[in-house]
Protein backbone atom coordinates (compact mmCIF):
# COMPACT_ATOMS: atom_id res chain seq x y z
CA UNK A 1 0.00 0.00 0.00
CA UNK A 2 2.73 2.52 0.73
CA UNK A 3 5.04 1.38 -2.05
CA UNK A 4 1.61 1.91 -3.74
CA UNK A 5 1.03 5.29 -3.12
CA UNK A 6 4.73 6.36 -3.17
CA UNK A 7 5.30 5.26 -6.76
CA UNK A 8 2.39 7.10 -7.54
CA UNK A 9 3.26 10.32 -6.13
CA UNK A 10 6.67 9.82 -7.77
CA UNK A 11 5.26 8.50 -11.23
CA UNK A 12 2.69 11.39 -11.30
CA UNK A 13 5.59 14.24 -10.61
CA UNK A 14 7.60 12.71 -13.21
CA UNK A 15 5.16 12.44 -15.56
CA UNK A 16 4.25 16.05 -14.52
CA UNK A 17 8.29 16.70 -15.69
CA UNK A 18 7.83 14.79 -19.03
CA UNK A 19 4.70 16.36 -19.68
CA UNK A 20 6.33 20.01 -19.64
CA UNK A 21 8.91 19.45 -21.66
CA UNK A 22 6.47 17.20 -24.08
CA UNK A 23 4.10 20.59 -24.36
CA UNK A 24 7.13 22.44 -25.77
CA UNK A 25 7.85 19.96 -28.49
CA UNK A 26 4.29 19.21 -29.24
CA UNK A 27 3.33 23.18 -29.41
CA UNK A 28 6.08 23.57 -31.31
CA UNK A 29 5.32 20.83 -33.76
CA UNK A 30 1.93 22.06 -33.95
CA UNK A 31 2.90 25.29 -34.94
CA UNK A 32 6.11 25.69 -37.03
CA UNK A 33 5.59 22.00 -38.48
CA UNK A 34 8.95 21.13 -37.29
CA UNK A 35 10.83 18.86 -34.26
CA UNK A 36 13.13 20.95 -32.46
CA UNK A 37 15.64 18.69 -31.09
CA UNK A 38 17.13 21.32 -29.23
CA UNK A 39 14.39 21.70 -26.89
CA UNK A 40 15.91 19.00 -24.62
CA UNK A 41 19.54 21.00 -23.97
CA UNK A 42 17.06 24.18 -22.93
CA UNK A 43 16.30 22.37 -19.69
CA UNK A 44 20.21 21.71 -19.17
CA UNK A 45 20.71 25.63 -20.00
CA UNK A 46 18.31 26.64 -17.58
CA UNK A 47 20.11 24.21 -14.78
CA UNK A 48 22.89 25.70 -15.50
CA UNK A 49 21.52 29.57 -15.09
CA UNK A 50 19.99 28.15 -11.42
CA UNK A 51 23.37 27.13 -10.71
CA UNK A 52 24.92 30.47 -11.68
CA UNK A 53 22.53 32.66 -9.73
CA UNK A 54 22.25 30.26 -6.86
CA UNK A 55 25.35 32.36 -5.79
CA UNK A 56 23.17 34.55 -4.86
CA UNK A 57 21.73 32.29 -1.71
CA UNK A 58 18.26 33.47 -3.71
CA UNK A 59 15.98 30.07 -5.06
CA UNK A 60 13.38 32.53 -6.17
CA UNK A 61 15.82 34.94 -8.11
CA UNK A 62 17.41 31.77 -9.55
CA UNK A 63 14.53 30.71 -10.88
CA UNK A 64 13.45 33.78 -12.66
CA UNK A 65 16.48 34.28 -14.36
CA UNK A 66 16.61 30.99 -15.42
CA UNK A 67 13.18 31.29 -16.99
CA UNK A 68 13.87 34.48 -18.70
CA UNK A 69 17.20 33.42 -20.03
CA UNK A 70 15.61 30.45 -21.87
CA UNK A 71 12.55 32.45 -23.32
CA UNK A 72 15.29 34.37 -24.74
CA UNK A 73 17.55 31.70 -25.96
CA UNK A 74 14.65 29.98 -27.42
CA UNK A 75 13.68 32.93 -29.23
CA UNK A 76 17.31 33.45 -30.74
CA UNK A 77 17.61 29.85 -31.62
CA UNK A 78 14.41 30.26 -33.68
CA UNK A 79 15.32 33.74 -35.35
CA UNK A 80 18.98 32.53 -35.99
CA UNK A 81 18.62 28.55 -36.84
CA UNK A 82 15.16 27.93 -37.73
CA UNK A 83 13.73 30.92 -39.44
CA UNK A 84 15.89 31.31 -42.29
CA UNK A 85 14.94 27.00 -43.11
CA UNK A 86 11.02 28.37 -42.78
CA UNK A 87 9.62 26.21 -46.33
CA UNK A 88 13.37 24.18 -46.36
CA UNK A 89 12.70 20.59 -46.57
CA UNK A 90 11.93 19.44 -42.71
CA UNK A 91 15.25 17.14 -42.98
CA UNK A 92 17.53 20.05 -43.25
CA UNK A 93 15.03 21.63 -40.27
CA UNK A 94 15.76 18.27 -38.43
CA UNK A 95 19.49 18.18 -38.83
CA UNK A 96 19.78 21.85 -37.64
CA UNK A 97 18.37 21.33 -34.39
CA UNK A 98 20.38 18.62 -34.10
CA UNK A 99 23.49 20.45 -34.37
CA UNK A 100 21.53 23.80 -32.10
CA UNK A 101 21.34 20.33 -29.47
CA UNK A 102 24.56 19.72 -29.27
CA UNK A 103 25.84 23.12 -29.71
CA UNK A 104 24.47 24.40 -26.58
CA UNK A 105 25.72 20.81 -25.29
CA UNK A 106 29.23 22.08 -26.37
CA UNK A 107 28.87 25.30 -24.87
CA UNK A 108 27.80 24.23 -21.31
CA UNK A 109 30.59 22.21 -20.88
CA UNK A 110 33.47 24.90 -22.34
CA UNK A 111 32.13 27.22 -19.77
CA UNK A 112 31.05 25.17 -17.38
CA UNK A 113 33.66 21.90 -17.51
CA UNK A 114 33.00 18.11 -18.50
CA UNK A 115 32.68 17.60 -14.48
CA UNK A 116 29.13 17.56 -12.41
CA UNK A 117 28.13 20.08 -10.58
CA UNK A 118 26.41 20.17 -7.58
CA UNK A 119 23.36 22.77 -6.67
CA UNK A 120 20.76 22.31 -4.15
CA UNK A 121 17.90 24.47 -5.22
CA UNK A 122 15.95 24.62 -2.09
CA UNK A 123 15.74 21.77 0.37
CA UNK A 124 11.91 20.76 1.30
CA UNK A 125 13.06 17.76 2.94
CA UNK A 126 10.12 14.96 3.29
CA UNK A 127 7.35 14.54 5.25
CA UNK A 128 5.33 11.40 6.49
CA UNK A 129 1.63 10.45 5.24
CA UNK A 130 -0.42 7.58 6.10
CA UNK A 131 2.71 5.78 6.59
CA UNK A 132 4.58 6.66 3.34
CA UNK A 133 7.78 8.99 3.46
CA UNK A 134 7.89 10.99 0.27
CA UNK A 135 9.79 14.32 -0.49
CA UNK A 136 8.13 17.38 -0.61
CA UNK A 137 10.01 18.62 -3.72
CA UNK A 138 8.23 15.80 -5.74
CA UNK A 139 4.59 17.23 -4.39
CA UNK A 140 5.48 20.57 -5.05
CA UNK A 141 6.62 19.48 -9.19
CA UNK A 142 3.25 17.52 -9.05
CA UNK A 143 1.34 20.87 -8.02
CA UNK A 144 3.54 23.60 -10.32
CA UNK A 145 2.79 21.29 -13.41
CA UNK A 146 -0.81 20.83 -13.08
CA UNK A 147 -0.74 24.84 -12.51
CA UNK A 148 0.99 25.52 -15.42
CA UNK A 149 -0.64 23.19 -17.73
CA UNK A 150 -4.07 24.55 -16.63
CA UNK A 151 -3.00 28.14 -16.98
CA UNK A 152 -1.16 27.00 -20.70
CA UNK A 153 -4.91 25.58 -21.74
CA UNK A 154 -6.71 28.60 -20.48
CA UNK A 155 -4.50 30.49 -22.32
CA UNK A 156 -4.75 28.49 -25.54
CA UNK A 157 -8.18 28.13 -25.47
CA UNK A 158 -9.63 31.91 -23.79
CA UNK A 159 -7.02 34.57 -25.11
CA UNK A 160 -6.94 35.82 -28.73
CA UNK A 161 -2.98 35.15 -29.03
CA UNK A 162 -4.01 31.39 -28.12
CA UNK A 163 -6.85 31.49 -30.21
CA UNK A 164 -4.46 32.72 -33.28
CA UNK A 165 -1.86 29.86 -32.47
CA UNK A 166 -4.67 27.18 -33.10
CA UNK A 167 -5.58 28.65 -36.34
CA UNK A 168 -1.90 28.78 -37.10
CA UNK A 169 -1.67 25.06 -36.58
CA UNK A 170 -4.80 24.59 -38.59
CA UNK A 171 -3.96 25.89 -41.35
CA UNK A 172 -0.93 28.76 -41.47
CA UNK A 173 -1.58 29.58 -44.96
CA UNK A 174 -5.30 30.77 -44.05
CA UNK A 175 -4.12 31.91 -41.11
CA UNK A 176 -2.00 34.43 -42.37
CA UNK A 177 -4.31 35.88 -45.28
CA UNK A 178 -6.89 36.63 -42.04
CA UNK A 179 -3.94 38.83 -41.27
CA UNK A 180 -2.11 36.97 -38.46
CA UNK A 181 1.80 37.63 -37.69
CA UNK A 182 2.85 33.88 -38.40
CA UNK A 183 6.25 34.54 -37.28
CA UNK A 184 4.88 35.92 -34.67
CA UNK A 185 2.94 33.49 -33.43
CA UNK A 186 5.98 31.23 -33.71
CA UNK A 187 8.50 33.36 -31.74
CA UNK A 188 5.71 33.26 -28.63
CA UNK A 189 5.52 29.34 -28.99
CA UNK A 190 9.23 28.94 -28.92
CA UNK A 191 8.99 31.47 -25.71
CA UNK A 192 6.49 29.55 -23.78
CA UNK A 193 8.55 25.96 -25.00
CA UNK A 194 11.48 27.32 -23.55
CA UNK A 195 9.86 28.86 -20.34
CA UNK A 196 8.35 25.33 -19.63
CA UNK A 197 11.75 23.61 -20.57
CA UNK A 198 13.39 25.84 -17.66
CA UNK A 199 10.89 25.10 -15.07
CA UNK A 200 11.56 21.71 -16.12
CA UNK A 201 15.45 22.16 -15.43
CA UNK A 202 14.43 23.16 -12.07
CA UNK A 203 12.21 20.35 -11.26
CA UNK A 204 14.86 17.90 -12.37
CA UNK A 205 17.35 19.87 -10.00
CA UNK A 206 15.39 19.52 -7.04
CA UNK A 207 14.91 15.74 -7.19
CA UNK A 208 18.96 14.85 -8.19
CA UNK A 209 20.76 18.23 -7.10
CA UNK A 210 23.98 17.21 -10.12
CA UNK A 211 23.91 18.88 -13.14
CA UNK A 212 26.28 18.28 -15.98
CA UNK A 213 25.99 19.51 -20.01
CA UNK A 214 23.92 16.01 -20.66
CA UNK A 215 21.15 16.86 -18.23
CA UNK A 216 18.92 17.81 -20.58
CA UNK A 217 19.49 14.75 -23.32
CA UNK A 218 17.86 11.72 -21.94
CA UNK A 219 14.81 14.01 -20.73
CA UNK A 220 14.42 15.30 -23.94
CA UNK A 221 13.97 11.81 -25.73
CA UNK A 222 11.79 10.73 -22.92
CA UNK A 223 9.44 13.85 -23.64
CA UNK A 224 9.52 13.79 -27.12
CA UNK A 225 8.72 10.11 -26.71
CA UNK A 226 5.73 11.31 -24.39
CA UNK A 227 4.36 13.47 -27.19
CA UNK A 228 4.52 11.28 -29.61
CA UNK A 229 2.60 8.65 -27.19
CA UNK A 230 0.19 11.31 -26.59
CA UNK A 231 -0.25 12.75 -30.50
CA UNK A 232 2.09 14.98 -31.62
CA UNK A 233 0.60 18.37 -31.95
CA UNK A 234 -1.99 17.99 -29.41
CA UNK A 235 -1.39 19.78 -26.44
CA UNK A 236 -3.80 17.62 -23.92
CA UNK A 237 -1.96 14.51 -25.57
CA UNK A 238 1.62 15.58 -24.59
CA UNK A 239 0.26 15.66 -21.13
CA UNK A 240 -1.64 12.33 -21.41
CA UNK A 241 1.96 10.75 -22.57
CA UNK A 242 3.76 12.53 -20.55
CA UNK A 243 1.91 11.16 -17.01
CA UNK A 244 1.92 7.98 -19.09
CA UNK A 245 5.57 7.86 -19.14
CA UNK A 246 6.27 8.50 -15.85
CA UNK A 247 4.27 6.70 -14.34
CA UNK A 248 5.44 3.53 -16.18
CA UNK A 249 9.10 4.41 -15.13
CA UNK A 250 8.40 4.91 -11.55
CA UNK A 251 6.67 1.51 -11.66
CA UNK A 252 9.32 -0.33 -13.27
CA UNK A 253 11.98 1.14 -11.13
CA UNK A 254 10.34 -0.39 -8.32
CA UNK A 255 10.29 -3.85 -9.84
CA UNK A 256 14.04 -5.11 -9.18
CA UNK A 257 13.28 -7.30 -12.37
CA UNK A 258 12.53 -5.34 -14.60
CA UNK A 259 14.43 -2.37 -13.11
CA UNK A 260 17.78 -2.46 -15.65
CA UNK A 261 15.56 -2.41 -18.80
CA UNK A 262 13.35 0.70 -17.77
CA UNK A 263 13.95 2.56 -20.62
CA UNK A 264 14.02 -0.03 -23.30
CA UNK A 265 10.34 -0.56 -21.63
CA UNK A 266 9.41 2.79 -22.02
CA UNK A 267 10.91 2.72 -25.54
CA UNK A 268 8.81 -0.36 -26.40
CA UNK A 269 5.72 0.97 -25.63
CA UNK A 270 6.33 4.20 -27.53
CA UNK A 271 6.46 1.00 -30.36
CA UNK A 272 3.62 -0.54 -29.78
CA UNK A 273 1.20 2.04 -29.16
CA UNK A 274 2.56 3.29 -32.89
CA UNK A 275 1.91 0.38 -34.34
CA UNK A 276 -1.53 0.04 -32.78
CA UNK A 277 -2.60 3.77 -32.98
CA UNK A 278 0.16 5.36 -35.70
CA UNK A 279 -1.12 9.19 -34.87
CA UNK A 280 -0.95 8.57 -30.63
CA UNK A 281 -3.86 8.33 -28.48
CA UNK A 282 -4.87 11.99 -29.10
CA UNK A 283 -3.13 12.71 -32.81
CA UNK A 284 -5.60 13.91 -35.56
CA UNK A 285 -6.12 11.32 -38.36
CA UNK A 286 -5.09 12.86 -41.67
CA UNK A 287 -7.22 12.23 -44.25
CA UNK A 288 -5.17 11.29 -47.84
CA UNK A 289 -7.15 13.67 -50.51
CA UNK A 290 -8.32 11.28 -53.51
CA UNK B 1 -4.74 58.71 -61.19
CA UNK B 2 -8.28 58.37 -61.55
CA UNK B 3 -10.72 59.31 -58.59
CA UNK B 4 -12.68 56.37 -56.57
CA UNK B 5 -10.37 53.73 -57.77
CA UNK B 6 -10.26 50.88 -54.99
CA UNK B 7 -7.50 48.71 -56.75
CA UNK B 8 -5.97 49.17 -59.53
CA UNK B 9 -3.18 46.56 -61.08
CA UNK B 10 -0.76 47.95 -63.64
CA UNK B 11 0.84 45.28 -66.12
CA UNK B 12 0.51 42.66 -62.84
CA UNK B 13 2.22 39.51 -63.81
CA UNK B 14 4.01 36.53 -62.50
CA UNK B 15 6.13 33.57 -64.27
CA UNK B 16 6.68 30.20 -63.02
CA UNK B 17 10.10 29.50 -64.86
CA UNK B 18 9.05 30.18 -68.60
CA UNK B 19 5.41 29.33 -67.70
CA UNK B 20 3.74 32.77 -67.50
CA UNK B 21 0.92 32.35 -65.50
CA UNK B 22 -0.21 36.17 -66.05
CA UNK B 23 1.28 39.11 -67.78
CA UNK B 24 0.15 42.77 -67.95
CA UNK B 25 -3.41 42.51 -66.80
CA UNK B 26 -4.43 45.90 -66.23
CA UNK B 27 -7.54 46.22 -64.20
CA UNK B 28 -9.19 48.58 -62.37
CA UNK B 29 -12.20 48.16 -59.72
CA UNK B 30 -13.97 51.69 -58.97
CA UNK B 31 -15.47 51.83 -55.04
CA UNK B 32 -18.99 49.47 -54.55
CA UNK B 33 -18.39 47.81 -57.50
CA UNK B 34 -19.11 44.08 -57.79
CA UNK B 35 -16.45 42.98 -60.31
CA UNK B 36 -16.42 39.28 -61.88
CA UNK B 37 -12.87 38.24 -62.99
CA UNK B 38 -13.46 35.14 -65.34
CA UNK B 39 -12.04 32.92 -67.79
CA UNK B 40 -11.83 29.76 -68.73
CA UNK B 41 -10.09 27.00 -66.81
CA UNK B 42 -6.52 27.57 -65.82
CA UNK B 43 -7.06 31.33 -67.35
CA UNK B 44 -4.91 32.56 -64.24
CA UNK B 45 -7.87 34.25 -62.30
CA UNK B 46 -7.02 32.34 -59.00
CA UNK B 47 -3.15 33.22 -59.92
CA UNK B 48 -4.40 36.63 -59.70
CA UNK B 49 -5.82 36.44 -56.41
CA UNK B 50 -2.44 34.78 -55.00
CA UNK B 51 -0.82 38.07 -56.59
CA UNK B 52 -2.93 40.31 -54.65
CA UNK B 53 -3.08 38.72 -51.22
CA UNK B 54 0.80 38.36 -51.41
CA UNK B 55 0.86 34.54 -51.75
CA UNK B 56 2.77 34.84 -54.89
CA UNK B 57 4.93 38.18 -55.50
CA UNK B 58 4.25 39.75 -58.81
CA UNK B 59 7.31 39.16 -61.35
CA UNK B 60 5.69 42.03 -63.71
CA UNK B 61 4.12 45.00 -62.21
CA UNK B 62 2.42 46.68 -59.54
CA UNK B 63 -0.71 46.98 -58.32
CA UNK B 64 -2.41 49.75 -55.49
CA UNK B 65 -5.34 49.53 -52.80
CA UNK B 66 -6.99 52.76 -52.49
CA UNK B 67 -3.94 54.92 -53.95
CA UNK B 68 -1.23 53.04 -52.07
CA UNK B 69 1.00 50.28 -53.35
CA UNK B 70 1.06 47.08 -51.76
CA UNK B 71 3.94 44.94 -53.93
CA UNK B 72 5.99 42.78 -52.18
CA UNK B 73 4.32 42.97 -48.59
CA UNK B 74 3.46 40.01 -46.69
CA UNK B 75 0.05 38.17 -46.58
CA UNK B 76 -0.83 39.08 -43.23
CA UNK B 77 0.44 42.99 -43.64
CA UNK B 78 -1.44 42.55 -46.96
CA UNK B 79 -4.72 41.85 -45.16
CA UNK B 80 -3.71 44.53 -42.72
CA UNK B 81 -3.82 47.16 -45.66
CA UNK B 82 -7.56 46.20 -46.75
CA UNK B 83 -7.74 43.45 -48.81
CA UNK B 84 -9.43 39.78 -47.59
CA UNK B 85 -10.08 36.50 -49.55
CA UNK B 86 -12.06 33.76 -49.21
CA UNK B 87 -10.84 30.19 -51.06
CA UNK B 88 -11.62 28.26 -54.15
CA UNK B 89 -11.27 24.56 -51.67
CA UNK B 90 -12.68 26.06 -48.23
CA UNK B 91 -9.79 26.68 -45.86
CA UNK B 92 -11.61 27.24 -42.89
CA UNK B 93 -10.21 26.30 -39.45
CA UNK B 94 -11.66 23.03 -39.25
CA UNK B 95 -11.55 22.27 -35.64
CA UNK B 96 -12.73 25.00 -34.10
CA UNK B 97 -16.08 26.36 -34.05
CA UNK B 98 -18.20 28.75 -36.24
CA UNK B 99 -17.83 31.80 -33.70
CA UNK B 100 -13.91 30.64 -33.14
CA UNK B 101 -13.14 31.12 -36.65
CA UNK B 102 -14.68 34.23 -37.52
CA UNK B 103 -12.71 35.85 -34.23
CA UNK B 104 -9.68 34.67 -35.89
CA UNK B 105 -10.33 37.27 -38.78
CA UNK B 106 -11.04 39.65 -35.69
CA UNK B 107 -7.44 38.88 -34.72
CA UNK B 108 -5.53 41.72 -35.75
CA UNK B 109 -8.24 44.93 -35.72
CA UNK B 110 -6.46 47.32 -33.41
CA UNK B 111 -9.78 47.87 -31.43
CA UNK B 112 -9.41 44.21 -29.91
CA UNK B 113 -5.69 44.87 -29.40
CA UNK B 114 -4.71 43.60 -25.80
CA UNK B 115 -1.46 44.10 -24.23
CA UNK B 116 0.27 40.95 -23.22
CA UNK B 117 0.59 42.41 -20.19
CA UNK B 118 -3.44 42.60 -19.78
CA UNK B 119 -3.45 38.93 -21.31
CA UNK B 120 -1.34 37.32 -18.98
CA UNK B 121 -2.84 39.10 -16.06
CA UNK B 122 -6.20 38.85 -16.70
CA UNK B 123 -6.89 42.62 -16.45
CA UNK B 124 -10.73 43.57 -16.76
CA UNK B 125 -9.69 45.09 -20.53
CA UNK B 126 -8.84 41.34 -21.20
CA UNK B 127 -12.13 40.28 -20.46
CA UNK B 128 -13.59 42.69 -22.17
CA UNK B 129 -12.16 42.81 -25.55
CA UNK B 130 -12.91 39.22 -25.46
CA UNK B 131 -16.11 39.58 -24.74
CA UNK B 132 -16.31 42.36 -28.07
CA UNK B 133 -14.85 40.26 -29.86
CA UNK B 134 -17.46 37.31 -29.55
CA UNK B 135 -20.02 40.02 -29.91
CA UNK B 136 -18.75 41.12 -33.02
CA UNK B 137 -18.45 37.97 -34.33
CA UNK B 138 -21.59 37.12 -33.45
CA UNK B 139 -22.89 40.28 -34.91
CA UNK B 140 -21.03 39.14 -38.45
CA UNK B 141 -22.53 35.25 -38.30
CA UNK B 142 -26.07 37.16 -38.18
CA UNK B 143 -26.11 38.27 -41.29
CA UNK B 144 -25.12 34.93 -42.43
CA UNK B 145 -27.73 33.43 -40.74
CA UNK B 146 -24.90 31.50 -39.43
CA UNK B 147 -25.71 32.36 -35.29
CA UNK B 148 -27.56 29.07 -34.47
CA UNK B 149 -24.39 26.87 -35.68
CA UNK B 150 -21.83 28.98 -33.88
CA UNK B 151 -20.86 26.60 -30.81
CA UNK B 152 -20.29 23.93 -34.02
CA UNK B 153 -17.38 22.63 -35.13
CA UNK B 154 -16.12 24.18 -38.86
CA UNK B 155 -15.71 21.16 -40.57
CA UNK B 156 -19.57 19.73 -39.46
CA UNK B 157 -21.11 22.14 -41.49
CA UNK B 158 -23.06 21.77 -44.54
CA UNK B 159 -20.68 22.56 -47.99
CA UNK B 160 -23.40 26.45 -48.13
CA UNK B 161 -22.34 27.05 -44.99
CA UNK B 162 -18.85 26.66 -45.33
CA UNK B 163 -18.57 28.77 -47.64
CA UNK B 164 -20.94 31.51 -45.92
CA UNK B 165 -18.53 31.32 -43.10
CA UNK B 166 -15.67 32.08 -45.32
CA UNK B 167 -17.18 35.14 -46.71
CA UNK B 168 -17.60 36.29 -42.56
CA UNK B 169 -14.69 35.29 -41.56
CA UNK B 170 -12.51 37.58 -44.42
CA UNK B 171 -15.18 40.02 -43.25
CA UNK B 172 -13.96 40.16 -39.77
CA UNK B 173 -10.83 41.35 -41.07
CA UNK B 174 -12.56 44.65 -41.82
CA UNK B 175 -11.49 44.86 -45.76
CA UNK B 176 -11.47 47.70 -48.30
CA UNK B 177 -11.66 44.96 -50.92
CA UNK B 178 -13.31 41.61 -50.72
CA UNK B 179 -11.68 38.76 -53.20
CA UNK B 180 -14.75 35.65 -53.40
CA UNK B 181 -12.67 32.59 -55.19
CA UNK B 182 -15.63 30.97 -56.90
CA UNK B 183 -18.23 31.47 -54.21
CA UNK B 184 -21.21 29.87 -55.74
CA UNK B 185 -19.09 27.03 -56.63
CA UNK B 186 -21.25 23.39 -55.78
CA UNK B 187 -24.01 25.72 -55.03
CA UNK B 188 -27.59 24.76 -55.63
CA UNK B 189 -29.90 26.79 -57.66
CA UNK B 190 -31.68 28.26 -54.51
CA UNK B 191 -28.12 28.43 -52.84
CA UNK B 192 -26.98 30.69 -55.23
CA UNK B 193 -29.85 33.10 -55.68
CA UNK B 194 -29.42 33.75 -51.94
CA UNK B 195 -25.49 34.31 -52.50
CA UNK B 196 -26.43 36.80 -55.03
CA UNK B 197 -28.59 38.82 -51.99
CA UNK B 198 -25.89 38.16 -49.47
CA UNK B 199 -23.43 39.84 -51.32
CA UNK B 200 -25.03 42.76 -52.73
CA UNK B 201 -26.13 43.11 -49.04
CA UNK B 202 -22.08 43.30 -48.32
CA UNK B 203 -21.76 45.33 -50.28
CA UNK B 204 -24.38 48.21 -49.55
CA UNK B 205 -24.14 47.36 -45.70
CA UNK B 206 -20.40 47.24 -45.34
CA UNK B 207 -19.63 49.57 -48.03
CA UNK B 208 -17.49 47.15 -49.73
CA UNK B 209 -15.88 46.61 -52.47
CA UNK B 210 -15.91 43.06 -54.13
CA UNK B 211 -13.86 41.32 -56.98
CA UNK B 212 -14.88 37.34 -57.82
CA UNK B 213 -14.05 34.73 -59.55
CA UNK B 214 -17.22 32.39 -60.77
CA UNK B 215 -17.62 30.50 -63.93
CA UNK B 216 -21.75 30.41 -63.78
CA UNK B 217 -22.29 32.97 -66.29
CA UNK B 218 -26.10 33.41 -64.79
CA UNK B 219 -24.30 34.40 -61.92
CA UNK B 220 -21.78 37.05 -63.44
CA UNK B 221 -24.35 38.65 -65.45
CA UNK B 222 -27.10 38.84 -62.53
CA UNK B 223 -24.16 40.39 -60.09
CA UNK B 224 -21.30 42.10 -61.87
CA UNK B 225 -21.00 45.40 -63.01
CA UNK B 226 -17.88 44.98 -64.79
CA UNK B 227 -15.71 41.87 -65.83
CA UNK B 228 -12.67 41.14 -67.08
CA UNK B 229 -12.03 38.03 -69.19
CA UNK B 230 -8.90 36.32 -68.89
CA UNK B 231 -7.31 33.72 -71.22
CA UNK B 232 -4.15 32.06 -70.89
CA UNK B 233 -3.08 34.33 -68.53
CA UNK B 234 -3.70 37.75 -70.51
CA UNK B 235 -6.52 40.28 -70.55
CA UNK B 236 -8.92 38.80 -73.55
CA UNK B 237 -11.45 41.47 -72.97
CA UNK B 238 -13.33 43.66 -70.28
CA UNK B 239 -16.11 46.66 -69.09
CA UNK B 240 -19.40 46.35 -68.82
CA UNK B 241 -20.67 42.74 -68.08
CA UNK B 242 -22.87 41.81 -70.81
CA UNK B 243 -21.19 43.88 -73.35
CA UNK B 244 -17.66 41.56 -72.68
CA UNK B 245 -19.69 38.08 -72.44
CA UNK B 246 -21.25 38.39 -76.33
CA UNK B 247 -17.49 39.26 -77.08
CA UNK B 248 -17.11 36.68 -80.03
CA UNK B 249 -13.08 36.41 -78.84
CA UNK B 250 -14.46 35.32 -75.01
CA UNK B 251 -17.65 33.16 -76.88
CA UNK B 252 -14.78 31.09 -78.80
CA UNK B 253 -12.11 31.01 -75.64
CA UNK B 254 -14.96 29.04 -73.28
CA UNK B 255 -16.43 27.08 -76.40
CA UNK B 256 -13.48 26.37 -77.92
CA UNK B 257 -12.99 26.93 -81.53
Amino acid sequence: MELILSTLINGLSLGGIYAMIALGYTMVYGIAKMLNFAHGDIIMVGGYVIYVFMATKNPLLAVVMAVIFCVLLGIVIEKVAYKPLRGASPLAVLITAIGVSYLLQSLAQIIFGSANKMVTVYDFGSISFLGVTVQVSALVTLACTIVVMLALTLFVKCTRVGRAMIAVSEDKGAAQLMGINVNGIITITFAIGSALAALAGLFYLLKAPTISSTLGAMPGIKAFTAAVIGGIGSIPGAMLGGILLGMVECISYKITAIAPYTDAIEFSILIIILLVRPTGFLGKKRREKV
Amino acid sequence: MAENLILETRDLGISFGGLKAAQNVNIKIKKNQIYGLIGPNGAGKTTIFNLLTGVYKPTQGTFYLDGEELKGLAQDKINHKGIARTFQNIRLFNNMTVVRNVMVGLHDRPEFKCTVFETLFRLPRHFKVEKEMRAKAKELLRIFDLENDRNNLACNLPYGKQRKLEIARALATNPKLLLLDEPAAGMNPHETEDLVKTIRFIRDNFDMTILLIEHDMKFVQGLCDEVTVLNFGTVLAEGDTKTALSDPEVIKAYIGG
